[in-house]
């Protein structure tokens, strides 16, 4: 029935049901109980309870990373909301779609300092697209438009509603909006086309061209338009770590990640490249090393549909403000119309020069006695790609060691924090993938210290059978901070050792399946047990303390500077 | 040299737009040398005028990030264009009966305004661009200033900048 007269947690709902969201990841609490109430009522939503707000934020997150969908969080007032703080950051930094939802005290009552009142769009003003404070209950169904308009356009980002609890009981005709309109929000989609021939020009005569494939290139789905471009200009594909998976892995002109931890190839690529295409990506710190010395001989083109990424960092010769898949498309159709030189010749002697710096690898010397983190994480990259995994991470070492062993043919299997790069992130995030794939492998490769930053999430995954496997690289340390210690302070490991209760006995507290493994040969049957579990799992790899992430870049330094080994 | 930029913005009349556009200032570390803010003919709209320095690339940036905050309408670097602007400043002196004269001529040189008299003050109001206002600073300082406020800039386009809605 349309055009019903409904309270304005009805209306909540009713406008999650139009938006097309099927599962929501919260936590109740004294304001929010009307919407509680309404949740009880209905069959259409799936709400995950968590064991704390800042995991369902990033459920969230994970949700709409797999998706492409927009996730959303529900949480009570003043602690609730505060618990959503550094969710909310995340999913700002790397760009993704949620919504979150935040209990607020009554109309009457903001500002007084009521009991678990807290300023969320004060708070969070800083670290989302945008925020609201519903103050008539006739504006509630415009702003969720809105907000999951906002959510998902442009660079995607998090959206905050505000929802006090008087709003949520007044009443109004519930008639969703069919559109939106925000006189100062009308995202670019489009690339300008004398720009994009410009590009396609300076690209086809380019000797030395190199693609940086970033974040963008995944959330405008341009990852098959990209294939389409570098092999028609054959030109060598780099990607950030947020672009993971834009460019297949198996394809020839795939140079991988670039960057702090990426590979030598690719940064030296960047490094000597005549032209640079940036799709995508906001040429942060982590991938240009040195500023001033980053890629000094290139001219730069630069896509994005955030204006703000163009010439912040990098300047940018060729600036493309648009959606990448729109861009590349024109880049495309021009090509085939035109069919410029490419200097096939020129071409290939860059991509045999390429070719030369890959034979100059990181030197990965296995240690004696406990188990390599890389080479457990390379063997569960053998045991599990023919599942196609969704693969989350937490932050550190095993991080990056993933990032550069496990190869992705595909857009939306790595899970990682980048800009934020929040430890505790990567559990819950496999959760929402969980939800949004219940039938998918969903691996939480983790540090025994980023795990315990939200570890009490293993109940809510015994809950509702969320099969994460949890595989643990137990060093002992915050071992990505112990390794800056090791090269920049003297090997002083101040408060970098750290401790952790029995994971397999945890494990078996929450009703999951635990594992220790310490020797090579319990490796394989592990992961075996693991894939076929059919509840949560840990497994606990007691590995090597002191492996070191190479290549490494120290910060500061330009990119060529590569240390390849603990002897360079 | 310090360059600085008059920013004229466009924004819909609503609440705590003022607070993203001043954390967005402070939260990138831009710089805020004046503010003022009010509605526009149409009350739904407020301009906020900044001015505010750097060099080229930050007032690039500045103004892609004001764009980037939903109720901000329009952004425009008045600089660019031609413009007029103005500001308006009160000066408290405390006057000696034979400074009075002084007074009057310095009002008079400066095209100010004595816009209230008590036996031992006067207020002085001047309404003009930066140079005139500066001016009158000078020439008041050798007496007994007492107290001194700048209104912060205004400053409107000559040619079409927001011509696109009309009115405004
Ligand atoms: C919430 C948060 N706090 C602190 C840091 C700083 N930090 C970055 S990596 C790291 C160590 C992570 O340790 P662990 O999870 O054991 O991973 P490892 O590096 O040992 O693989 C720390 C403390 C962070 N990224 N996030
Ligand atoms: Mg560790």
């Amino acid at each position: 029935m349309t055009n019903e007269v409904c309270t304005g947690a009805q209306i909540l709902l009713k406008s999650l049901v139009k938006e097309g969201v099927k599962e929501i990841f919260g936590y109740p609490g004294g304001v929010i109980l009307t919407v509680y109430e309404a949740l009880y009522n209905q069959k259409d939503i799936k709400h995950y309870l968590v064991r704390h707000e800042q995991a369902a934020v990033h459920a969230a997150e994970g949700y709409a990373r797999v998706t492409g969908r927009p996730g959303v969080a529900l949480v009570t007032s003043g602690p609730g909301a505060c618990n959503t703080v550094t969710g909310i950051a995340n999913a700002y930094y790397d760009g993704y779609p949620i919504v979150v939802f935040t209990g607020q005290v009554g109309l009457n009552q903001i500002g007084n300092d009521a009991f678990q009142e807290a300023d969320v769009v004060g708070i969070t003003r800083s670290c989302c697209k945008h925020n609201y404070l519903v103050k008539d209950v006739k504006d509630l169904q415009r702003i969720i438009k809105e907000a999951f308009h906002i959510a998902t356009t442009g660079k995607p980002g998090p959206v905050v509603v505000d929802l006090p609890k008087d709003i949520l009981t007044q009443k109004t005709t519930f008639d969703y909006p069919k559109e939106v309109k925000i006189a100062g929000y009308n995202p670019n989609y489009k690339g300008h086309p004398i720009q994009i021939s410009k590009a396609l020009k300076m690209l086809s005569e380019a000797h030395r061209p190199i693609i940086i494939s970033g974040g963008g290139v995944l959330t405008s789905s341009a990852h098959e338009e990209l294939l389409k471009v570098a092999n028609m200009l054959k030109t060598p594909v780099c990607h950030t770590l947020m672009g993971t998976g834009t460019f297949p892995a198996n394809s020839e002109l795939d140079l991988g990640m670039l960057g702090m931890h990426g590979n030598f190839w690719a940064n030296h690529a960047v490094s000597h490249a005549d032209v640079i295409f940036a799709l995508g990506t906001r040429f942060n710190d982590r991938i240009t090393g040195c500023l001033q010395r980053f890629a000094r001989d290139a001219h730069v083109i630069h896509v994005d549909i955030d204006p703000c990424s163009i010439s912040k960092n990098v300047k940018a010769d060729i600036p493309i403000v648009g959606d990448v898949k729109n861009v590349l498309e024109g880049m495309i159709s021009e090509f085939e119309k035109t069919n410029p030189n490419i200097y096939v010749e020129d071409k290939n002697n860059w991509l045999n020069q390429i070719e030369e710096w890959k034979r100059n690898r990181a030197v990965v010397k296995s240690p004696e006695g406990k188990l390599s983190a890389i080479d457990v994480i390379n063997k569960l990259y053998e045991m599990t790609k023919e599942y196609d995994p969704i693969v989350c991470t937490e932050v550190g070492q095993h991080q990056m060691w993933t990032a550069q062993n496990f190869k992705f043919n595909k857009p939306r299997r790595l899970v990682t924090s980048g800009g934020l790069g929040t430890m505790g992130f990567g559990f819950p995030a496999a959760m929402g993938a969980c939800a949004a794939y219940p039938d998918k492998l969903v691996l939480n490769i983790a540090g025994d210290g980023s795990i315990q930053m939200n570890i009490q999430e293993m109940a809510t995954c015994a809950d509702y059978g969320f099969k994460v496997i949890n595989c643990i690289i137990d060093n002992g340390y915050l071992g990505m901070v112990r390794q800056w210690q090791e090269k920049l302070f003297h090997e002083h490991y101040s408060e970098t050792k750290i401790s952790h209760p029995d994971f397999v006995k945890l494990a078996e507290a929450y009703g999951a399946l635990g594992i220790r493994i310490e020797k090579e040969e319990e490796i394989e049957p592990a992961i075996k047990k693991a894939i076929e579990a059919k509840c949560p799992v840990i497994l606990d790899f007691v590995t090597e303390s002191m492996e070191m992430v190479y290549p490494w870049v120290l910060a500061g330094e330009p990119l060529t500077k590569v240390l390849l080994s603990n002897d360079c | 040299m310090t360059n600085f930029h008059t920013i004229s913005i466009l924004v819909s009349n609503e609440s705590g737009v003022l607070s993203r556009i001043v954390d967005l200032f402070s939260g990138r570390g831009y710089n805020i040398e004046s503010l003022t803010v009010a509605p526009t003919i149409d009350r739904l709209f407020s301009r906020v005028t900044i001015v505010t320095d750097g060099d080229e690339a930050a007032i690039e940036q500045i103004n892609k990030q004001l764009n980037r905050v939903v109720p901000v309408i329009k952004v425009a670097d008045l600089n660019i264009g031609e413009s007029v602007e103005r500001e308006i400043a009160l000066v408290k002196i405390q006057v000696k009966d034979e400074e009075k004269s002084d007074i009057l001529r310095i009002a008079e040189a400066t095209n100010s305004k004595i816009i209230d008299v008590t036996d031992k003050t006067y207020i002085l109001q001047a309404i003009g661009d930066e140079k005139q206002i500066q001016a009158l600073v000078e020439m008041v300082r050798p007496y007994s200033v007492k107290e001194f406020v700048r209104s912060g800039k205004v400053a409107i386009s000559r040619n079409s900048q927001f011509s696109n809605i009309k009115n405004l």
